[in-house]
């Protein structure tokens, strides 16, 4: 059994004495002491899969782009194309480096065609924020408001029955990647159909202030859907299964877009953006490697590091977990691309024990549609 | 609370000595800070460990963790049901939850092991990050 890690100077969120009241486990977390579980990561789990779970996201960064040229500046600083979003919809991006590699993965929120909310990873932010200020041109301003929002994710098939009860407007009929300010439990919020876990769900952004009023009201309110607190172990393996990357395992600054499976969010026909001749020059010369789903054949979960065999060249774990959803150890790789076709075996290495893997289509977990 | 009658590692291992027999278990501080165990590695019967010796792994959803031998022997029973099931490790890990059963070695010696009190102090010490 190992030893617990040196103690640091962490950051809270606003609701680290709630977390404390009802008994979650703290963990560092990017420098954040965020709750890794309060009852347990399965239980947690199957709470956001079959009903409804909250989880404290505050952690999370906020970057305002603002004024007339914000549109131009974030159409060079991010591969998806900003002038298809409308006012109040939400696109999923990126900053990328020249060589198409990822300084972080992101969310665009077009407030108005001069005014834009990009959130970005925690343990990213100051570098989010230098990197965007520093190349934005012309007249836009980038600012770092992570200290004005607070971050509640209310995720699961009955999120829209419970935030509906406390919100106004009701946010049932926002589309999916949509926002709009809201109401909740009379605070003023911002509320977006987004989220981490592969399930209907809805982020609420707040003044930090508000924040514990607003967890606690939704925890009373949410016991007839049988709400429950959730910590990052259950943000991990629900993001897991629904093959959603998380930057510093799957996807970081050694890995281009193409190779994490995220082509989808590359728009070389918008013009110029940061990344794009690199990630070009890569599509014609063809994609080395590329981030695939698999699941073990043999016993044992592969995890982050973890060294991986082809028949085509050595890979590499990215993340693995158990799969509370399907129970069996599940997880992503970058392999060779010539390895990387579904149904493919490869072997991992875990702690120096050859054991078998085999490539499957992803995402593991899909939701039922409604 | 930990049973008087268990010897104790610093690693949080439980060995409970019955004659010639000793049978090994992690502690229910070990099962608390894992979360819940979804995978149990154990050896073979007939395996020999020194004692301090590495026999197997138990993993949670999010970690994973050596078990060590508190003393010396010979694998002789293996807990079919916990590999199975290693939930019940994390239910009862004094009992139904225990690991391996050693046959323990003519030399094998568990009095420099930690008693309950000893142990109880030391997680503490552990948690206060000492």
């Amino acid at each position: 059994m190992g030893a617990p890690a040196a103690a640091a100077v962490l950051k809270r969120t606003p609701l680290y004495a709630l977390h404390k009241e009802l008994g979650a486990r703290m963990v560092d977390f990017g420098g954040w002491e965020m709750p890794v579980q309060y009852a347990g990561i399965l239980e947690e789990h199957r709470a956001v899969r079959e009903r409804v779970g909250l989880f404290d996201v505050s952690h999370m960064g906020e970057l305002d782009v603002v004024g007339p040229d914000s549109l131009a500046a974030l159409q060079a600083l991010t591969p998806n194309d900003v002038s298809k979003l409308e006012d109040g919809r939400i696109h999923y991006s990126a900053f990328l480096t020249e060589r198409g590699t990822f300084v972080d993965d992101l969310l665009v929120y077009r407030r108005a065609a001069d005014s834009y909310l990009v959130v970005v990873n925690a343990s990213n932010t100051p570098k989010d924020f230098d990197w965007a200020r520093e190349r934005a041109t012309g007249q836009v301003r980038v600012a770092d408001r992570s200290a004005d929002y607070a971050l509640i994710a209310v995720q699961g098939p009955k999120s829209a029955a419970l935030l509906s009860r406390l919100s106004k407007p009701d946010p049932s009929d926002l589309p999916y990647y949509g926002f709009r300010d809201t109401e909740v439990a009379g605070a003023k919020t911002l509320v977006s159909r987004t989220g981490y876990t592969g399930e209907d769900g809805f982020e609420v952004y707040c003044r930090p202030e508000d924040a514990d009023r607003i967890f606690r009201r939704l925890l009373e309110e949410g016991q007839r859907e049988g709400v429950a607190p959730c910590g990052l172990g259950a943000r991990d393996t629900l993001r897991l299964e629904a093959k959603m990357a998380l930057y510093g395992n799957d996807i970081d600054d050694t890995v281009t877009a193409y190779e994490a499976d995220l082509g989808w969010i590359v728009k070389p026909a918008k013009g110029d953006f940061l990344g794009r001749e690199a990630l070009l020059a890569q599509k014609a010369a063809g994609v080395p490697r590329k981030l695939v789903g698999f699941e073990m054949s043999d016993r044992g979960i592969a995890r982050h590091g973890y060294p991986a065999k082809t028949a085509e060249g050595p890979g590499v774990v990215t993340s693995g977990t158990h799969s509370p959803t399907l129970g069996k150890p599940i997880g992503l790789a970058l392999l060779p691309s010539a390895a990387s076709g579904v149904g493919t075996e490869f072997e991992v290495e875990i702690r120096g024990r050859a054991a078998a893997a085999r490539v499957v289509p992803t995402p593991f977990y899909k939701r039922p549609s409604r | 609370m930990n049973p008087d009658d268990l010897k104790y590692t610093r690693s949080h291992e439980w060995v409970r000595v019955d004659g010639e027999l000793g049978t090994i278990g992690i502690t229910d501080h070990a099962q608390k800070q894992l979360g819940e165990i979804v995978y149990l590695e154990l050896p073979e019967v007939g395996h020999v460990y020194n004692a301090n010796e590495e026999f197997g792994t138990v993993e949670s959803v999010k970690a994973v963790s050596e078990l060590f031998t508190p003393v010396a022997g010979e694998v002789v029973e293996v807990n079919k049901a916990a590999v199975t099931e290693p939930g019940i490790i994390n239910d009862d890990p004094f009992g139904d939850g225990w690991l391996v059963r050693l046959k323990l070695s003519s030399d094998a010696d568990a009095d420099g092991l930690l008693s309950a009190d000893d142990y109880e102090k030391y997680v503490r010490e552990e948690e206060q990050g000492a």
